[in-house]
């Protein structure tokens, strides 16, 4: 485990290219071990490609990634890196607990933890349904179950609290504070402006380009608004 | 080893979340075969003859469209990406299904053999438990033909378009319609490469020869090894990194 100060994840000059076309150009980032770092921008702007990256499952990446000092996907960070994926990718014919027991069984997860998760995500009630009937919802708390079994030391979660009511949006987001104040290192992607200001360090994220890297804070004294998406559209000018 | 056993035990809980596929794999052969053996009922000699290939033939189509269809699923809805980003060895993956098919491959080659040998009266003159272990080697098959029918589909849809084109040459050119000892040159040797031959072979042996035990092992060991080949090309379409 990373202590705070050290960096968990380290990208200079990342580019992906998908076919002919390059989809990230070029990204320099730095994520702070034991923080939440906030990947925020508009859909198909590049925050699912860089999230694969991390995690070492996107094809045609260059320049300088290195994840808990080690290469992006090697074997050695399997067990070291929880993946929650914006579709659920759980298997629709099984039932919840059925999921996760499967996968807590490949990452040797001990067998408790399926029922504390079940808890923490708040899916004890339709542990016994199959994923397919599932609604949007429950469907991505399969998946941040699915992320943090097994105690992963970094976090990538694509989009964790879409179609969520606020009250569990809420549960969530004190609970990503609890893991980080553990010591766990988060990346969270969202395409809402207001979800920045609960992390400590926000990557704003538009056309394949990082327009900046800083503290919710210190980007609000910058641009001179408190209003995030107003900070965004003003860097957005200041980058023409 | 943990691995391989949890996602064949995770297979087969699929499986039981789907009792109709369970219940079509396992009776529509047993089914067909009793069809067809009184499409034969004034021909008892035709169905003495086609009757021990279709034996052959039936884990082959179904283990094929199983395959094709699961892994498929594992590649399009994300589960192989979660999968890949786990310790889990594709070697282990495909050990689990290998596991967890084969088992399903035991129960439906047991059904057809002991139906057809049983109350259909067909006869065979080598060993039963040879049959079976055949029948097996082209589950395997069709395993490791419908996990490479998997890389090159992109739907449901477009793979089990795969089954006309991997599976019906096979069909036409094992023995089953005309012995392969009859066909000119050409389709001897398209049919000499063809996995499904040897099967087909193999199961002559063992209906029509008391002590074809040697020959039929050789047919075995043959399916086997293009069953390994088709499931290694195939492991090496499961990418831990995709587009």
């Amino acid at each position: 485990m990373r202590s705070a100060g050290e960096s968990a994840v380290d990208g200079r000059d990342v580019r992906v290219r998908r076919g002919r076309r390059e989809v990230l150009h070029g990204v320099t980032f730095s994520l702070p071990a034991a923080r939440i770092t906030g990947l925020i921008g508009p859909s198909g702007g590049g925050k699912t490609t860089l999230l694969r990256a991390v995690v070492g499952v996107q094809r045609h990446v260059s320049g300088e990634l290195r994840v808990l000092g080690l290469t992006p996907g090697s074997a050695a960070l399997r067990r070291r890196v929880g993946y929650g994926t914006q579709s659920q990718a759980a298997y629709e014919d099984l039932t919840v607990r059925e999921n996760l027991e499967y996968f807590a069984s490949l990452v040797g997860a001990h067998r408790g933890q399926v029922g504390e998760l079940l808890v923490r995500v708040d899916l004890q009630a339709a542990a016994g349904q199959l994923v397919r009937s599932l609604s949007g919802g429950q469907r991505s708390r399969v998946s941040l179950a699915l992320a943090l079994l097994g105690e992963p030391e970094l976090l990538v979660l694509d989009e964790p609290t879409v179609g969520l009511d606020p009250v569990l949006r809420e549960r969530l987001w004190s609970m990503f504070r609890e893991l980080a104040a553990s010591g766990v290192t988060l990346l969270v992607s969202s395409h809402v402006m207001d979800e920045a200001a609960r992390c400590d360090e926000v990557v704003l994220l538009r056309d394949g380009e990082i327009l900046t890297q800083d503290a919710p804070a210190e980007l609000a004294r910058r641009t001179g608004t408190d209003d995030l998406d107003q900070a965004f559209l003003r860097l957005v000018e200041l980058g023409r | 080893m943990r691995r391989t056993a949890a996602t064949a035990a995770r297979v087969l809980r699929q499986l039981r979340h789907d009792p109709r596929t369970v219940a079509l794999l396992l009776l529509v052969p047993a089914a067909l075969m009793t069809i067809f053996r009184f499409v034969y009922e004034n021909e008892r000699v035709a169905f003495q003859q086609a009757g021990p290939a279709l034996m052959v033939l039936f884990p082959l189509i179904t283990m094929f469209l199983v395959s094709s269809v699961s892994l498929l699923r594992e590649r399009t809805s994300g589960t192989l990406e979660r999968l890949m980003t786990t310790p889990m060895s594709r070697l282990a993956l495909l050990g689990g299904y290998g596991v967890s098919f084969t088992l399903l491959a035991t129960l439906q080659a047991g059904l057809v053999v002991a139906l057809s040998l049983g109350p259909l009266g067909l006869s065979l003159a080598g060993s039963t438990a040879l049959v079976v272990v055949l029948a097996i080697s082209v589950a395997l098959l069709g395993l490791g033909l419908g996990l490479l029918a998997s890389a090159f589909a992109r739907t449901e849809f477009q793979v089990v378009q795969f089954l006309p084109l991997v599976i019906l040459p096979q069909l036409l050119l094992c023995g089953l319609l005309v012995a392969r000892d009859e066909m000119g040159g050409v389709l001897h040797a398209v049919s000499d490469v063809l996995p499904m031959s040897y099967a087909v072979d193999g199961v002559h042996h063992l209906a029509r020869e008391p002590s074809a035990s040697a020959a039929a092992l050789a047919d075995i060991a043959i399916v086997l090894a293009f069953a390994v080949g088709a499931i290694v090309l195939g492991a090496l379409t499961l990418r831990r990194q995709t587009d």
